[in-house]
C-alpha cells in the first residue's frame, strides 16, 4: 500500500563565507500511505522546508532516496503550496491557476475548485489586490488544480487570524476529502496537527530525524471539536514527553 | 514657423528626418537585442560577470565623441560604421540595467515555476519576461534619448544627410530659424514614441500594480 519511500542519508549545505557548514537532515527515513495526511512537527529551522523542497525536486543535492513504487505514470504530480503564496502579480487569479495546468484543461474544474474555496469574484483580479488569506486560498486552489499524487503544505496558514485559518483548514479537508491523496503538511501548532492529519511526525532539531511517530484516532467527524482536540493534545504530550520540548 | 513649413515644404525636412530615424531605428534595435542578451547572461553567471566588468565600465566611459572618430578612422567614412558607432555608445547601458534587471530576479517564483513543472518557454513568457520588462522599458527611455543625440554627431561628423548632416550646414550658414524648425520636428517626433509606444507598454506593464 506504500507508494512512497522518502529516506534521506543526509543533508548539507556547504559553508558560505563565515557561515560554517550545516548538516540540515540526517537519516531521515518514513513513508507515507497512499491517501493519507501527514503532518510534520518540529522546532523551527530543523529543515523541514529542506525536506519538502527536496520532495518537490527543486534540490537534488542530498545523499538519499525518493522512491515511487507502484506508480503507473512516469511522473507522479507533485502540488506545493509555499510558506508564501508565491503567485505570479503580473496575472490574475485565473491565470495563476490556469497556468499550471496542460493547455487542454477543462475550465469548468477551475470553476468548481474557485467555488469551493469563496474566490469566484476575485478570479480576474490581480493578486496584490488581494488579502494575505485570499492569496493563500489561491495558492491551495493552484495546488489542488493539477490533482497532485502528493501535495506538499509548508505551513500555508501561518499569519492568518484565527477564524481565517479555521475556515480555511475546513475547507481544506473538504476538497481532500473528495479527492484524498498523499498530504505531507508542515506546522508548529499541534492543535493544528491533531485537527487535520492522520499521522503525526515529530521532527528533532536539526540535523533532522524522527523522533515519534503518531497516529491520530480521533475520528474525522469529531474533530471540529475543540475540546477533543484538546484531550487528545493532552494525552499526547503526556503518553511522549519527548515531543513537548520541541514544540 | 514660417520656416518650418517652407522646409517641409521643399521635402528637405521630412527626408532628412527620415534617414535620421531609420539609424536610429537600426541602431536602436541592434543595440536591445544585443544589450539585453549580454546582460541576462552576465546577470546569470557570475564568472562571466567578473571577467567583463571592468570592460563595461571602461566601455560606459569611453566618450561617444572618441568610438564614432575611431569607426571612421577604421571602417571608413560608410553608412555601417556609423551605425556600429552608434551601437557601441548604447550598449553598455542596455546591458548594465539589463544585469541588474536579472540579479533581482524572484527566486521564489522561478522555485515555483520549477515545481510545478513549468516548460522553459512558459517560464520565459509568465515568470521571467514580466519581472524584466520594467527594466527593458527603462533602458529603451534612456536609449532612445542618447541614441538620438550621438546619431546626429554621428551624421554631423562623417554622414551627407540626416538632421545632424544639416544642422551643420546650418550652423555655417546661421541659419537659426532653421535650426529651431529642425528641433521642433524633433520634438513633435519624440513626443509621438512617447504617447504612441512607451506610454502604453507603460500602463501595460503596471496594471497590476496596486
Amino acid at each position: 500500500m506504500n507508494n512512497l519511500l522518502i529516506d534521506i542519508k543526509s543533508k548539507t549545505y556547504p559553508s558560505a563565507g563565515r557561515v560554517k557548514k550545516v548538516c540540515a537532515i540526517e537519516n531521515l527515513r518514513f513513508s507515507p500511505v497512499r491517501g493519507e495526511f501527514l503532518c510534520l512537527l518540529g522546532p523551527s529551522g530543523c529543515g523541514k522546508t529542506t525536506l519538502l523542497h527536496i520532495l518537490a525536486g527543486l534540490d537534488k543535492d542530498f545523499q538519499g532516496n525518493i522512491e515511487w513504487s507502484n506508480h503507473k505514470q512516469p511522473d507522479p504530480r507533485i502540488g506545493y503550496v509555499f510558506q508564501q503564496p508565491r503567485l505570479l502579480p503580473w496575472r490574475t487569479v485565473r491565470e495563476n491557476i490556469e497556468l499550471v495546468l496542460p493547455p487542454n484543461h477543462s475550465s469548468e474544474s477551475i470553476q468548481t475548485l474557485l467555488t469551493i474555496l469563496g474566490l469566484d469574484e476575485t478570479q480576474y483580479t490581480f493578486p496584490q489586490r488581494l488579502s494575505l488569506g485570499m492569496c493563500r486560498r489561491v495558492a491551495i486552489a493552484r495546488a489542488f488544480a493539477i490533482e497532485p499524487d502528493l501535495l506538499l503544505m509548508d505551513e500555508p496558514f501561518v499569519s492568518l487570524d484565527a477564524p481565517t485559518a479555521r475556515r480555511a483548514r475546513n475547507l481544506l479537508i473538504d476538497v481532500w476529502s473528495q479527492r484524498p491523496h498523499t498530504v505531507i503538511f508542515v506546522t508548529h501548532d499541534l492543535r493544528e496537527a491533531i485537527m487535520l492529519a492522520d499521522r503525526l511526525l515529530f521532527l528533532s532539531a536539526s540535523p533532522s530525524t524522527v523522533i515519534s511517530d503518531i497516529q491520530v484516532s480521533i475520528p474525522r467527524n469529531e474533530r471540529k471539536d475543540e475540546e477533543r482536540v484538546e484531550q487528545f493534545r493532552n494525552q499526547l504530550l503526556h503518553a511522549h514527553p519527548e515531543t513537548a520540548d520541541l514544540l | 514657423m514660417m520656416v518650418f513649413i517652407a522646409e517641409i515644404h521643399s521635402g528637405q525636412l521630412p527626408y532628412n528626418l527620415g534617414v535620421t530615424l531609420i539609424r536610429v531605428a537600426t541602431s536602436f534595435l541592434l543595440a536591445m537585442t544585443l544589450g539585453s542578451t549580454f546582460g541576462i547572461l552576465l546577470g546569470r553567471d557570475q564568472s562571466l560577470d567578473k571577467f567583463f566588468d571592468n570592460w563595461l565600465i571602461i566601455f560606459l566611459n569611453i566618450p561617444a565623441l572618441v568610438t564614432i572618430i575611431l569607426c571612421y578612422v577604421w571602417f571608413g567614412l560608410v553608412e555601417s560604421a556609423a551605425i556600429f558607432a552608434v551601437v557601441v555608445n548604447k550598449l553598455p547601458n542596455v546591458v548594465v540595467t539589463l544585469r541588474e534587471g536579472t540579479r533581482v530576479l524572484d527566486r521564489d517564483l522561478i522555485e515555483m515555476a520549477e515545481s510545478y513543472q513549468f516548460n522553459k518557454t512558459k517560464t520565459l513568457c509568465h515568470v521571467i519576461w514580466p519581472q524584466l520588462y520594467p527594466f527593458v522599458i527603462a533602458a529603451s527611455r534612456t536609449g532612445l534619448a542618447l541614441i538620438w543625440k550621438i546619431v546626429l554627431v554621428v551624421e554631423l561628423l562623417g554622414r551627407s544627410n540626416g538632421m545632424g548632416y544639416q544642422l551643420h550646414l546650418f550652423f555655417q550658414l546661421f541659419d537659426v530659424a532653421s535650426i529651431l524648425a529642425y528641433t521642433v520636428a524633433f520634438i513633435g517626433v519624440i513626443q509621438l514614441i512617447e504617447s504612441l509606444i512607451l506610454k502604453p507598454m507603460d500602463r501595460h506593464a503596471s496594471r497590476w500594480r496596486r
